[in-house]
């Protein structure tokens, strides 16, 4: 027993002996609490720190509020951009996309150039330059790098790449390496991850780059602040009418940037997650709070009559045992919230690699802290409260006397089952307390489920795979033009080495407009029969575009607050920029991104052209490869190359890297429950019935015997809670990928077999461990001590 | 002040502290229904000594718990001095039984978690004007014992830490139920001796319910239950110490 300082009112000492002496139980609970606090820590704090670090960022950096694309507009357009009420800075540039030839890199990669003012910084996106220098506008190779490709090839200043620019290879000699506020999460458009290797950014004199794309006294890019109180819509439909003449793409906010759509939306679901993940822990936690303080509380019976006998009032004695509660949950949230700083610190590191700010700290904010401390204290006062509750209203002479002995019923089975004695005391004790039983059931349901949820993730980031890169894309590689070409361009690819099958593509740069809600996007057309390029659904099902009119993703189809049947206006960004009335087929609920797609020849129709294609699917030789990345590197009206290959292995080194982490976590958190719970239940029943227990020793029962009978017990619940946890963790999974759902990507919840049967190993493991530590002080039962204490 | 009670026998001269009239309490245990008390009439004096006898089952725990605030009657009424405790709520029973009242039980319920100290410590915490703890187990012998915890001490030890508790907060009265019945006979006299010298110190007025007959002759008056009524009461024209007694 500890030792207390004499200012310790006696109560409390007798709150924190008790509670020592449970210490098992109360550090299983305390663990699970612990758990959930962690996780809420991770998330949130790693949401406030990007949150902040982003704003400061943006702030910093000068990131503009509206970006606009164009073919190519004279400068003296920028002045009449000036002139929109509401823009308050406005800066132009020449953008330009172009294959690049890696030293060392057999595939071919993307490389963004970006012009930078003639004289001083970017009025607006502004560099942070990590490494190196700034360029000398008089030499027009030098450029400034994207961190992250550079990172990736092992660059830095002094290095060079290769561009071809209009079918000629141009050397860019990198003298420094930057980041821009544009390019925190740098993906190609219509990609979901960074590709580290394959698309850099590089940024270089307008000068030089201008007459290589015909830009001379022109630009093809807008960035735009606007000043307080303007308004953004207003704005975006005023520059589109000035950008219109000049080929505009159509202006987006913020937003709705690649980047900061990405950020975005990363962010909301860190925030989700932030909540759900931890609602779940901490609702178990209440669960076996409740349980094992109820339990506790009937050994302590003949305490309570005690102190109420003594003169103690109700409410006191409520509050002494709410406070076991609360001391085991602010343990368990004082650990939730160092292990969740030290875990966040860890997973901001992982963010580190994907969002490139020039500085992204950790910030474990005292808001959070202070919210996970409040959250877990008011889920143990909720979960002892009722405990507590229903002990200390027994009127004091009940409480006196022991409770009367359990009514057990003999069932037909029994007999007809001739089962031996154990495992009828097995059976009849289960029976005898559906409740508790169904609630031990259910407390380790919850871990299977937590298991569920947590390893399943892999088999969601497989089906999305395998509808993505099997069912949906299945060609080798797909090639884009820097513009549209006509129907003739399918023979230059065509009869590129290596190439076996091919579809044509045409996607049309629009804007899809329903009322006040509007998005930028294209339209894939696809042929009448799909081979390569295919419209899947998130349940893996291929479908045929319907003759006419379009089909949008579903989300799209929420956003615009459209479906079968009404009608968008579409907004072509291209060629001859007809506005057009086109009716809405069907909503496709689809995995990743926003699509719309309509029928390859309906489309031609629409747009009044021929066989116009701007690129183009096609399936590969595997032996001739290489030689078709030589030729496409070297072929001038390519402005990309994805290859389904590099953007496969991509998307699984992404996902290995980021779920790894949260696998292995939710297996450790749900290992954890699993313990506690069993743990718990044994130790409560051991403690109940360590007198029967010790009688049957007496009367001649072997250890092993007796151990069966409460130990059976459990195995019992468990195997039962084995399909509960299931159907459970099949619910929470659902709820979890609906909250997850977002535009970037919607994911469907699949469990294979390998993760049930892998869940279920995880808890039949906790529970036999927790079943062999119960073992031990069942063996080291004393006999006489218990049979002579009052039962 | 308790002078009055010093005469064994002269109750009639000092006040009543608890008078119970008509007393009936019926237990209904699932299927089963227990008449406790059939009508009990009782009263119990300043600084009186009083041992309730009866077999199991007889009402004795009932009847004390009703007086101890611990249980309310069916029907009948119990008046504690002014204190009508049959009309009385959760909270006055409480505040009853903190400021008034001394329990002593079979199986003295002391908090294991709680030193022989600290188990009195919940009573001289909760109530003004106590005695010190260690005055308090000092009055029943165990000066020696007081960092004991309960499973280091033996069971007349406990049942005494019991006494202690129960007598620390100078009580009115002092309620022992079978205060010796898991003790073997010498163990139990030194709690009997404990209980007497409480009674005849502090002038608490006292009642122990036993089921040993020899326990009787300590009393001043001695109350007979059988089937949930009052058989007999006897006064003793001698009351023995508790080295007098023919166990």
């Amino acid at each position: 027993m500890v030792r207390m300082p004499r200012f310790v009112p006696t109560l409390d000492r007798k709150l924190l002996r008790d509670l020592w002496e449970m210490k098992g139980q109360a550090l299983a609970i305390a663990a699970v609490v612990a758990a959930g606090v962690t996780m809420f820590v991770t998330y949130l704090s790693n949401f406030a720190s990007l949150q902040q670090t982003r704003a400061e960022y943006y702030d910093t950096a000068r990131f503009a509020d509206v970006f606009a694309s164009l073919t190519r507009a004279p400068s003296s357009v920028r002045l009449r951009l000036e002139a929109i009420p509401g823009v308050e800075r406005v800066m132009t540039r020449v953008v330009a996309d172009v294959t690049l030839d890696v030293p060392g890199m057999a595939e071919p990669a993307t490389g963004r150039l970006v012009s930078l003012p003639d004289a001083g910084r970017p009025a607006l996106n502004d560099l942070f330059l990590r490494r190196g220098r700034w360029i000398d506008p008089n030499r027009p190779d030098e450029v400034l790098a994207s961190e992250m490709f550079c990172e990736a090839h092992g660059f830095g200043p002094g290095d060079r790449v290769a561009a071809l620019i209009n079918g000629r290879r141009r050397w860019l000699t990198i003298v420094g390496v930057a980041l821009s506020p544009e390019y925190v999460f740098a993906i190609r458009p219509g990609e979901l991850f960074p590709d580290k290797r394959r698309f850099g950014i590089f940024w270089m004199s307008g000068a030089a780059l201008a007459p290589a794309f015909d830009m001379e006294g022109g630009f093809n890019d807008v960035s735009m602040a606007l000043g307080r109180g303007a308004s953004e819509p207003d704005v975006i439909e005023q520059v589109d009418r000035v950008l219109a003449p000049y080929g505009g793409l159509g202006a987006v906010p913020q937003r709705q940037q690649l980047s900061g759509w990405t950020l975005e939306n990363e962010l909301a679901q860190l925030q989700m997650f932030g909540f759900i993940t931890p609602l779940i822990f901490l609702g178990v936690a209440t669960f076996i709070l409740n349980v094992a303080l109820t339990r506790a509380l009937t050994l302590q019976r003949s305490q309570i009559a005690a102190l109420k006998a003594l003169g103690y009032a109700n409410t006191t004695i409520a509050w002494h045992y709410i406070k076991w509660g609360l001391v085991i949950a602010a343990c368990g949230a004082l650990l939730g919230i160092a292990g969740g700083a030290w875990l966040g610190s860890g997973m901001i590191a992982l963010y580190n690699q994907y969002f490139r700010f020039p500085v992204l700290y950790y910030r474990m904010s005292t808001d959070v802290a202070v919210a996970s401390l409040f959250g877990a204290l008011t889920v143990a006062a909720l979960g002892a409260w009722s405990a507590v509750h229903r002990a200390v209203r027994i009127p004091p002479a009940d409480a006196m006397r022991p409770e009367a002995p359990a009514l057990y019923h003999q069932r037909l089975f029994e007999k007809s089952l001739r089962l031996p004695i154990a495992s009828r005391m097995v059976l009849r004790n289960l029976e005898r307390q559906p409740m508790r039983s169904m609630v031990s059931v259910l407390g380790i349901a919850f871990a299977v489920a937590v298991l569920f949820v947590g390893l399943s993730f892999i088999d969601v980031m497989n089906l999305l795979v395998n509808q993505q890169f099997e069912l949906a894309t299945r060609q080798d590689a797909t090639v884009s033009f820097a513009a549209p070409r006509s129907a003739r361009a399918v023979h230059d690819v065509q009869h590129m080495p290596g190439a076996l099958d091919f579809e044509p593509m045409r996607t049309v740069p629009v804007r899809l407009r329903s009322g006040a809600r509007t998005r930028t996007l294209a339209i894939s057309g696809l042929p009448e029969h799909p081979s390569l390029n295919r419209l899947v659904t998130r349940a893996g099902d291929a479908l045929e575009v319907p003759p006419e009119g379009l089909v949008l993703s579903q989300m799209l189809g929420d956003i615009l607050a459209v479906g079968p049947g009404s009608t968008v206006q579409v907004s072509v960004l291209e060629g001859r920029r007809q506005v057009l009335d086109v009716p809405v087929r069907m909503l496709v609920d689809d995995s990743l991104g926003l699509q719309a797609y309509m029928r390859q020849d309906a489309l031609h129709r629409l747009l009044g052209e021929g066989g116009t294609i701007s690129g183009a699917a096609i399936t590969l030789d595997p032996a001739q490869t290489e030689a078709f990345y030589s030729a496409v590197k070297t072929m001038p009206a390519v402005a990309g190359v994805a290859l389904r290959e590099m953007t496969l292995r991509n998307f699984r080194e992404t996902i290995d890297q980021t779920m790894k982490l949260q696998i292995f976590f939710n297996v450790l958190f749900a290992g954890v429950i699993a313990f506690g719970v069993v743990y718990n239940s044994a130790r409560v029943s051991l403690s109940e019935r360590s007198h029967e227990l010790a009688s049957l020793r007496v009367l001649g029962f072997t250890r092993g015997e007796i151990s069966f009978i409460l130990l059976g017990e459990l195995a019992v619940l468990t195997v039962v809670s084995l399909p509960v946890g299931a159907a459970i963790g099949y619910g929470l999974g659902q709820l979890i990928m609906a909250g997850f759902n977002n535009e970037m990507y919607r994911l469907s919840f699949v469990v294979s077999s390998a993760t049930m049967a892998r869940a279920f190993l995880v808890v039949i493991v906790a529970a036999a461990l927790s079943g062999l530590l119960v073992r031990r002080r069942l063996d080291r039962l004393d006999l006489v001590a218990v049979l002579k204490g009052r039962e | 002040m308790y002078a009055s009670a010093q005469n064994a026998t002269g109750h009639p001269t000092s006040e009543p502290v608890f008078i119970a009239r008509g007393l009936r309490k019926v237990y209904v245990m699932g299927e089963v229904r227990v008449e406790a008390l059939r009508g009990v009439d009782f009263e119990l004096y300043e600084g009186e000594f009083i041992v309730l006898l009866g077999p199991s089952g007889s009402g004795k725990s009932t009847l004390l718990n009703i007086l101890g605030g611990l249980d309310v009657p069916t029907s009948g009424s119990v008046v504690y001095k002014d204190h009508n405790l049959t009309a009385a709520g959760e909270a006055a029973l409480t505040q009853y039984r903190r400021s008034h009242v001394g329990f002593v039980f079979q199986f003295y319920n002391l908090i294991p978690s709680l030193t022989a100290r600290e188990n009195v410590a919940l009573v001289t915490e909760l109530t003004p004007g106590s005695m010190t703890p260690e005055d308090a187990l000092g009055l029943v012998g165990l000066s020696p014992r007081l960092d004991h915890f309960p499973a280091q001490l033996s069971g007349g030890e406990q049942q005494r830490v019991a006494i202690a508790r129960a007598i620390a907060k100078r009580p009115d009265v002092l309620l022992c139920d079978e205060p010796t019945g898991a003790l073997d006979i010498t163990t139990g006299a030194v709690v009997l001796d404990a209980i007497t010298r409480v009674n005849r110190d502090l002038g608490t007025a006292t009642v122990v319910i036993t089921h040993n007959a020899a326990i009787a002759g300590l009393a001043d008056r001695v109350v007979r239950l059988a089937d949930g009524h009052v058989v007999s009461v006897e006064r003793n024209t001698t009351k023995l110490t508790v080295g007098e007694l023919q166990w």
